[in-house]
């Protein structure tokens, strides 16, 4: 059947509450209401108010409560509202959630999964259109996912809420609607930990992740004399650098594109991977299409703000004629 | 129109006075074993605190934060509750951990620079927190888990009076009265957070009163009264059992010691305050009850002593035997399964730790 993502991660949350008696959802607004997104619509009615947990405006009492709830032994899967709003909660993932697991030696672990709508693009508010997904990759012990399309954001929830360690899973509410595809109805799992070649090719490695792969790959259908190899990254942390590294020993020349800021931002990252463990095999300098040190601006200039097809485009044609 | 919605009051309850009498309409339900029991689980904690203290000056533990002067509260309190119940400490809860089965040498070794010591099976008691109040949210969360798994434990959290003005002290206590969260929190007001009275924490007269904005019931009692600290905490604990939801207990307490061993609390308060408070001591007070009701005499208190001293110099024997950790422990408990990065990260550390040598 064809899904767009708010269908296809609604999808997994049934499904796996019906598998799991212990997969709980919590978060303000996702129980009545069915989140504002109506990504949680429909699981009050299907699982009753012990398992669908409409909470106190409180996004530290929310995570918080999780870990406690995990600590037990069920398996919570908290909603926040927008990323923009983690922070008050940032104090539990850092100092708790992340760590419990080592704090105690393995004998108690967090086994949760924190969703949040994410990222540009909708025209929204100020604080409503953040990618802040770097300060959840530094922080050790998080697993971190972004999917970018409805088939894999159900099998990567899926997995999420299998796993045994906490994982941030944003969802870049950009691509919420805007993407229908084709989505098995029975359950699946995509493995966290691993990048997906898109699409496969020979003279440029083009990584992305979120909402900017659907550009990325509108970007390298117009390109279509150049055989690009495009990367999704999928899983942020763990991260996959195996993946990429062969793509660009094969390719010998990288871009990179998220809208999060540039400096200490995820292309950073990839690009000391590729430093330490391909740089002979470059062609050319690996350039980086991010947003910029600022705060994301309101709706009238975000689309100058965010990387765009034609910029994609740009520095892919920039790099390969170096 | 004008009225009035609702009224509150809030109790203080006290029971044993510092002279070893007692309210007799008051006294709850206990057997001279039980009180025997709880005497001999405060003076552990008093000798273990000691302890404690004497390895950090030798240097054979790092930073400790001492609990004399509270031991009532912390043991009263835990002896309300059962054996499949579960407890939430803060760092300053040797007295509540140690009665509920927690070996001594486990927590000599987490002060003593080694994460081993926090594991400890069949406790039922959560890892240490050190951040302030971060983890009642954890013990109302875990008590929400109970509620939906129709599991009847009662979670006992513990933290200071400066947890009180952290935000995260009053989101718990707004989802434990929300989801009538099987929750008993006992808030050690031991009148300082580091070198802050308790009146540059809040200007209520009493913590206690906290509960009532949250809907639910909260009491002070005389920290240093284990009966009174013990009554509250058993009546809570049945509260919490019966699915009546959650209850504050301030124990109203004096921290006798430093703050942690990097403190000199001399600068912020008088000799002749603490002198005071050292004379409402509660294990001495139990100790006269007790004497006062031939349950017990010199040479009881000689044996006891000894015996408790002999055990607690075992366990710091024992924890200052334990071989250094291996260098991948520092990375093997940040997932599950250690991921390929880490494994990356060891690798990288085995080989500069090789070139090092």
């Amino acid at each position: 059947m064809k899904l767009n993502m708010v269908e296809a991660i609604n999808l997994a949350l049934k499904q796996e509450m019906k598998k799991d008696g212990n997969v709980i959802v919590l978060g303000e607004d996702v129980g009545v209401d069915g989140g504002v997104f109506r990504v949680t619509e429909g699981l009050l009615k299907l699982y009753g108010e012990k398992r669908v947990l409409d909470t106190p405006l409180a996004e530290s009492g929310i995570i918080g409560t999780s870990i406690g709830m995990a600590a037990y032994g069920l398996k919570p899967v908290a909603e926040v509202q927008f990323s923009g709003f983690m922070y008050p909660g940032f104090d539990q993932l850092i100092s708790h959630a992340s760590r419990i697991r080592n704090r105690s030696r393995g004998m108690f672990s967090c086994p949760m999964v924190v969703r949040a709508p994410y990222s540009g693009g909708i025209r929204a508010l100020e604080h409503h259109s953040e990618s802040m997904e770097a300060i959840y990759v530094h922080t050790p012990g998080l697993k971190v996912v972004i999917p970018s399309r409805p088939y894999d954001a159900k099998g990567l929830l899926i997995s999420s809420i299998r796993d045994p360690d906490p994982v941030i899973f944003l969802e870049p509410k950009r691509v919420y609607r805007a993407i229908k595809e084709e989505v098995p109805e029975e359950e699946y799992t995509l493995p966290l930990g691993k990048c997906n070649v898109v699409k496969e090719g020979n003279e440029i490695t083009v990584v992305s992740y979120g909402a900017m792969m659907k550009l990325v790959l509108e970007a390298v259908e117009k390109l279509e004399n150049v055989s690009a190899e495009v990367i999704d990254v999928r899983t942020l942390s763990p991260l996959d650098d195996e993946t990429i590294i062969n793509s660009v020993k094969k390719t010998g020349r990288c871009v990179i594109v998220h809208e999060a800021p540039r400096s200490c931002g995820f292309a950073a990252e990839i690009i000391a991977r590729i430093n330490e463990k391909a740089l002979l095999s470059l062609e050319a300098p690996v350039k980086r299409i991010t947003g910029y040190d600022t705060v994301i601006p309101l709706a009238k200039l975000e689309n100058e703000y965010l990387p765009s097809v034609k910029r994609i485009m740009h520095g892919i044609e920039e790099v390969l004629s170096f | 129109m004008k009225k009035v919605l609702e009224q509150f009051g809030v109790e203080y309850l006290q029971i044993l006075k510092e002279d070893g009498s007692i309210d007799e309409h008051l006294m709850p339900k206990l057997t001279s074993k039980q009180i025997k029991e709880m005497y001999k689980a405060m003076v552990l904690a008093r000798i273990f605190d000691n302890k404690l203290l004497a390895l950090q000056r030798q240097g054979s533990v790092g930073t400790i934060a001492q609990s004399t002067g509270q031991e009532a509260s912390a043991v009263g309190s835990a002896f309300a509750l059962e054996k499949n119940d579960f407890i939430f400490p803060s760092f300053r809860e040797s007295g509540a951990l140690l009665y509920r089965g927690l070996p001594m040498d486990n927590i000599i070794r987490v002060f003593g620079w080694d994460e081993r010591g926090a594991k400890a099976e069949n406790v039922n008691a959560f890892t240490m927190s050190i951040p302030v109040a971060t983890h009642l949210l954890h013990a109302v969360g875990y008590g929400m888990a109970c509620n939906i798994k129709n599991d009847k434990k009662v979670i006992m959290a513990y933290f200071g009076d400066g947890a009180t003005s952290e935000g995260d002290f009053h989101e718990a206590m707004n989802f434990a009265g929300v989801f009538n969260a099987p929750v008993v929190f006992i808030c050690q007001n031991n009148q300082f957070a580091i070198s802050m009275p308790r009146e540059k924490q809040t200007k209520a007269k009493s913590l206690a009163q906290k509960a009532i904005a949250y809907g639910f019931r909260g009491i002070q009692v005389d920290g240093n009264d284990v009966f009174a600290v013990y009554s509250a905490a058993k009546d809570a604990a049945d509260n919490a059992r019966k699915g009546r939801g959650p209850t504050l207990i301030e124990c109203y307490t004096y921290r006798i010691a430093d703050h942690t061993t990097s403190d000199d609390a001399s600068k912020y308060r008088t000799e002749k305050e603490l002198n005071e408070w050292k004379k409402k001591d509660p294990i001495d007070r139990l100790r006269k009850y007790m004497e006062k009701k031939k349950l017990w005499n010199k040479k009881d208190e000689g044996k006891l002593v000894k015996e408790l001293q002999d055990s607690v110099n075992k366990a710091a024997e024992k924890a200052m035997a334990i071989e250094k950790p291996d260098i991948e422990d520092i990375f093997k408990y940040m997932y599950k399964e250690m991921t390929n990065e880490l494994k990356e990260e060891l690798n990288d550390l085995k080989e500069s730790l090789k070139y090092e040598a």
